[in-house]
């Protein structure tokens, strides 16, 4: 194989100067990835006074940050940020590579993996450090990249064993942010940028952003509701529950796609994942994506008309029935209780 | 006027898994699951027909897949498409998306001559979204990813509303582009009836190879010059026609390998049943009261 750097990296994803939360998630993941494998851990940072934020990177375990801060650098740009990465990872050929699985991760991850020739999984929801034995051969300290596939039918673990740099993408959620109570020293290495008139194909003529309202990872009672509800009038009842116990309303990918719910309230693979108190899934099949998101909540409260329906296989507590008849119920006693 | 090049891809339909498909070791039987024209790709058609109908220029359709993918080829000029061609060759099994990028970006510079390269964002039998990415990096060009919006195109440049995390930019690109859409950015226009009925007979080297099974290589030749007399062939590129790097196409070019496949084993919670009465509801706060899950 090709020479490589024994260093984990992740990519420091920034609006407005301040890190995505999954930045911070995948520093902790790689924290402890890089203990396994007894090498450093860095941030790489870009964007337009980001020097703070890269001291910041240290509170969650980088032993070095590369910045790149320049004024141009301020919001992200697929071909600047992309040609920035190729040459930082062609000059040092990090072991691993880590992204947020968000809009920016999959705009650039690929761009960068594609130039390095290196393999890149999207939307892991677990990594592993392990020896590996693949068709006769062994491979020290490999990046296993776990995800569901084909549907969420399936949880694939893929390796790239022969290219120097293992790539993944991981959404926001899926790994817990843990700050270091003693901060490692700091050390920032500076990297130059030198602006080419290729980086400016696209300019930006508007941006509108709103930092999203709902945070139903800080939630500590969530009650979602499914495609099985039936209709957008009867998820009210959804909200009805939510309002009487104090809880978040979400819902699964059929749910916000059938337009039940809007899409910054889903839950699982492809939306956020909690880990509440108390969840409750109602009309909710439990197809994996949705548990992938869901499944390490304390309690979880299953209630489905099918007996059958996977999702009582990691429910604490299940109630066979129409949701129409049993939030009612529930709300009722509910009430009696708290007079 | 602008060429636009449409990379689609033939899908498993993933939302259509029943136990027929799952095999006991866990992995799905692809035969089993009826293919799809992805939908996302579909979209992306459509932007490049607008794009068409606004300034002229050709669309060209584009499909790496096997032979059967040939059906969603049809679709495309179904839907008005100018030209539908087939990359397709057992050297390009097994391709990830780093494989697959290399594949449809050389394709792309034989075709050459375009404006914009439109595709998917994602395919659903895999959600990568890597695969418009990768090929634009290998094509030099940039990219606009998520793209929700044509806001204008003119000579030389083109205006597109895309996505953000929490809201959404416009964006300006000098050409050529890569653009990845999303599924809800346009609706695709149905087939016209007039275009099924002209393209219906359309077919690529290997369906008329197949047709003539039996008869001379003389009899294929004449064929293929019949359907391209027509209008009805659909060109076949294979890794020798691009003149590809064979070490980086297929299995042998793909980076990432699957270790381990496990059907999904659910955790074998037992749940406590809990009764569907005012008597089950009571003492099931009860327990979350005490728990202090509740209150």
């Amino acid at each position: 194989m090709e020479d490589f750097s024994n260093e984990v990296w992740v990519f420091i994803e920034q609006r407005g100067g301040k890190a995505a939360d999954v930045s911070f998630e995948l520093l902790s993941k790689g924290r402890k990835l890089a203990d396994t494998m007894k090498c450093p851990l860095k941030s790489v940072v870009i964007g337009s006074d980001v020097k703070q934020l890269a001291a910041e990177t240290f509170r969650y375990g980088a032993d070095e940050s590369y910045v790149v801060d320049h004024a141009e650098l301020k919001n992200y740009a697929t071909l600047p940020y992309g040609r920035i990465l190729n040459e930082l990872v062609d000059a040092h050929r990090p072991r691993v590579f880590l992204f947020g699985a968000t809009i920016i991760g999959r705009d650039l991850a690929p761009r960068v993996a594609s130039h390095t020739r290196s393999g890149l999984t999207a939307d892991c929801t677990d990594l592993q450090i392990s020896d590996v034995t693949y068709i006769g051969t062994e491979y020290k300290n490999l990046l296993l990249q776990i995800r569901p596939a084909f549907g969420g039918n399936i949880v694939a673990t893929i390796i790239a064993p022969d290219t120097a740099v293992q790539m993944a993408t991981v959404r926001e959620g899926v790994m817990e942010m843990h700050p270091l109570p003693q901060p490692h020293p700091v050390k920032i290495t500076e990297v130059p940028y030198v602006p080419n008139e290729y980086d400016h194909l696209i300019s930006i003529i508007e941006q509108h952003r709103e930092e999203s309202k709902v945070n139903l990872k800080a939630a500590p009672i969530i009650v979602a509701g499914g495609y099985g509800i039936g209709s957008k009038e009867k998820f009210k009842l959804i909200q009805d529950l939510a309002h009487t116990i104090g809880g978040e309303v979400a819902g699964s990918r059929a749910a916000v796609d059938a337009g039940f719910v809007p899409h910054e309230r889903q839950v699982g693979q492809t939306g956020v994942t909690v880990r509440p108190k108390l969840y409750f899934a109602i009309g909710i099949s439990g197809a994996i994506q949705h548990r992938a998101g869901m499944q390490e909540s304390k309690k979880i409260i299953a209630i489905n008309t099918d007996p059958e329906a996977p999702i009582f296989d990691i429910a604490h507590y299940s109630i066979v029935g129409d949701a129409a008849d049993v939030i009612p119920k529930f709300i009722e006693a509910y009430k009696s209780k708290l007079k | 006027m602008h060429n636009s090049i449409v990379l689609v891809k033939q899908v498993p339909d993933t939302s259509n898994i029943s136990g027929t498909v799952m095999k006991e070791d866990g992995t799905v039987n692809r035969s089993k699951l009826s293919a799809i024209f992805n939908f996302e790709d579909k979209v992306a058609l459509e932007f490049a027909l607008q794009v068409k109908d606004k300034c002229g220029g050709k669309v060209t359709a584009v499909t790496m897949g096997p032979p059967r993918a040939s059906d969603i080829l049809r679709e495309c000029l179904y839907m008005g498409a100018d030209e539908a061609i087939l990359i397709t060759d057992r050297k390009f099994a097994g391709a990830d998306t780093l494989a697959t990028s290399y594949v449809l970006s050389e394709a792309i510079k034989k075709i050459g001559n375009y404006s914009f390269v439109f595709a998917g964002r994602q395919a659903i039998d895999g959600d990568t979204a890597q695969v418009g990415p990768q090929t634009a990096e290998k094509l030099g060009i940039p990219q606009i990813t998520y793209a929700e919006e044509i806001i204008d195109v003119s000579d030389e440049c083109i205006r597109i509303r895309k996505k953000i995390d929490g809201g959404y930019e416009i964006l300006e690109s000098k050409l050529p582009l890569m653009i990845t859409v999303l599924k809800d950015a346009a609706q695709p226009r149905p087939f016209s009836a007039k275009r099924v009925m002209a393209y219906k007979g359309a077919k690529s080297l290997l369906e008329i190879e197949k047709m003539a099974e039996g008869n001379s290589l003389l009899y294929v030749d004449k064929l293929v010059f019949e359907y391209k007399e027509r209008s009805l062939f659909i060109p076949t590129l294979t890794a020798e026609d691009l003149q590809m790097d064979f070490s980086r196409c297929g299995v042998k070019g793909s980076p990432t390998k699957v270790y381990n496949i496990e059907s999904v084993v659910l955790s074998g919670n037992d749940p406590e049943r809990v009764e569907n009465s005012k008597a089950g509801m009571n003492s099931l706060i009860d327990k979350l009261l005490e728990d202090r899950i509740l209150g």
